[in-house]
């Protein structure tokens, strides 16, 4: 029995989804699913191959869509997924995270994390974290104030961090009723220069857990890139060595604790595309003590595009893959660990996430 | 117009309602013309909801309102949830212009 390896793709008109064969070589793309709804972040639960795909549409509001035949039909909901009469609504969904416990995790815009028992159809919000006393003095990012990772470890499913843009990584051991801010060693540069590494506050992009780890995350900031090994207790940089400290998404390798990808951008007020408009992959094989810029096949002039925070992942293949899309519609693919770039796609609508699935042919 | 009476609130007559096709195709099965009897349109999108359970999610926002891109008319005027309906009014519940 051979594997077929999905990639999802959630992008400002609808989801897309491309799908191979092992090799990864040759492409079949189907969609635009999800009635061309702008998706933030869509997903597949690797549990049953379940495609969820959270966004908000100016129209209709936030919704969680779903299929469960790989995109050839799909339901939505949002019920429960409603803020206090009188507050501000919520306005869109920006994360989504299947827990192997089988519940599935939203975060929202204003940030608030909810949860669903019943595959997406019902929800109810994870109220301890609005609990948490700094909840009040929250400032939201460029995007909103939203709630954009959800991170679970796979060994004790109690145990959560979440990405708030701005008020940084938050965990949790107890399955959400209480919460601590794990930011130690993360600059804030756009703070005074005596207040620069804040309890809270920080401007996190994006992070995720190490293959097969409890402990060790990668983080990609606003303001620098960060390995923490201690769960986020405490996190050092791991920048030296790239051309900015800027950019969105962080890719652990599937099986390889020390392997990470991350897409830097020419900066934070440079106009946030490639570093001088040529693009690559930067890989690290020692946990990010040193970098290598992978760029075989990809653009190498006039790259004037962004990767946004959940647009670069990788596949389960013994030999990884690795998947970006960016902000100009093309949806980039290796089957080597990044040493070799091919095209999926090139003309997409503006591409918000990927995210992949090995599933049984 | 030939379409199904829903609801029978008792109070509130029966009122013609038409969906744009964005919203209607969001439900499979929804009709693009119905009837139904309610006394104002919150009643209205009660109805609507019952029948298509999650729609009133997709009119309305929390706040509660009818949510800032969307818009229903009554007899030719923006109405409000809260606004009243006489029997036989025509509401119709519309995207506004949104871009991007």
């Amino acid at each position: 029995m051979g594997e077929n390896v999905l990639v999802v793709v959630g992008t400002k008109k609808g989801v897309f989804v491309a799908s191979s064969d092992a090799a990864r070589k040759d492409w079949k793309l189907a969609g635009p699913y999800c009635e061309h709804w702008p998706i933030n972040h869509a997903i597949v639960d690797p549990s049953d191959g379940t495609i969820y795909a959270g966004g908000g549409s100016e129209w209709f509001g936030p919704a969680v869509w779903k299929s469960t035949d790989k995109g050839k039909t799909w339901s939505h909901s949002s019920a429960g997924m409603a803020n206090a009469a009188g507050e501000e609504p919520i306005k869109a969904v920006w994360s989504l995270t299947a827990s192997p416990d089988g519940t599935l995790y939203a975060g929202v815009q204003p940030a608030a994390l909810f949860k669903s028992t019943d595959g997406g159809v019902n929800w109810t919000e994870v109220k301890g974290l609005q609990q948490h006393p700094t909840r009040k003095d929250w400032m939201p990012g460029g995007a909103g104030l939203i709630l954009h990772t959800i991170v679970i470890d796979p060994k004790d499913t109690k145990r959560m961090w979440v990405g708030i843009s701005s008020a940084g990584v938050f965990f949790t051991a107890d399955g959400g009723k209480t919460w601590e801010p794990r930011n130690k060693g993360v600059r804030a540069d756009y703070m005074p220069k005596d207040q620069r590494y804040p309890e809270w506050g920080q401007c996190v992009h994006n992070f995720a857990l190490a293959a097969g780890s409890s402990d060790r995350l990668y983080q990609q900031n606003h303001c620098g890139m960060y390995r923490s090994d201690d769960a986020g207790k405490t996190w050092q940089s791991i920048e030296k060595g790239l051309p900015s400290t800027f950019g969105f998404p962080s890719a652990p390798h599937p099986h390889d604790a020390d392997t990470v990808f991350l897409l830097p951008l020419n900066g934070d007020s440079k106009g946030r595309y490639m570093p001088d408009a040529k693009a690559a992959v930067y890989r690290s094989r020692d946990a990010g003590k040193t970098w290598s810029d992978m760029r075989k096949g990809l653009p190498q002039e006039n790259a004037f595009f962004g990767v946004m925070r959940q647009a670069m992942a990788t596949d389960g293949m013994k030999k990884a893959g690795v998947y970006f899309g960016t902000s100009g519609g093309a949806l980039f693919a290796s089957n080597d660990e990044a040493e070799s770039w091919s095209t999926i796609a090139e003309h997409l609508p503006a591409i918000s996430s990927v995210e992949t699935a090995t599933l049984k042919a | 117009m030939d379409a199904s009476v829903y609801s029978n609130r008792e109070q509130g007559g029966v009122v013609n309602v038409t969906l744009c096709a964005p919203l209607a195709d969001l439900f499979p099965g929804a009709p693009r013309r119905l009837k139904l009897s309610a006394a104002n349109v919150n009643e209205m999108v009660d109805g609507l909801d019952e029948q298509w359970p999650g729609m009133r999610d997709r009119i309305c926002d929390t706040t509660p309102a009818i949510r800032k891109h969307m818009n229903v008319f009554v007899d030719g005027r923006r109405a409000k949830l809260a606004t009243p309906l006489n029997a036989g009014a025509d509401v119709f519940v519309v995207t506004a212009i949104s871009g991007g």
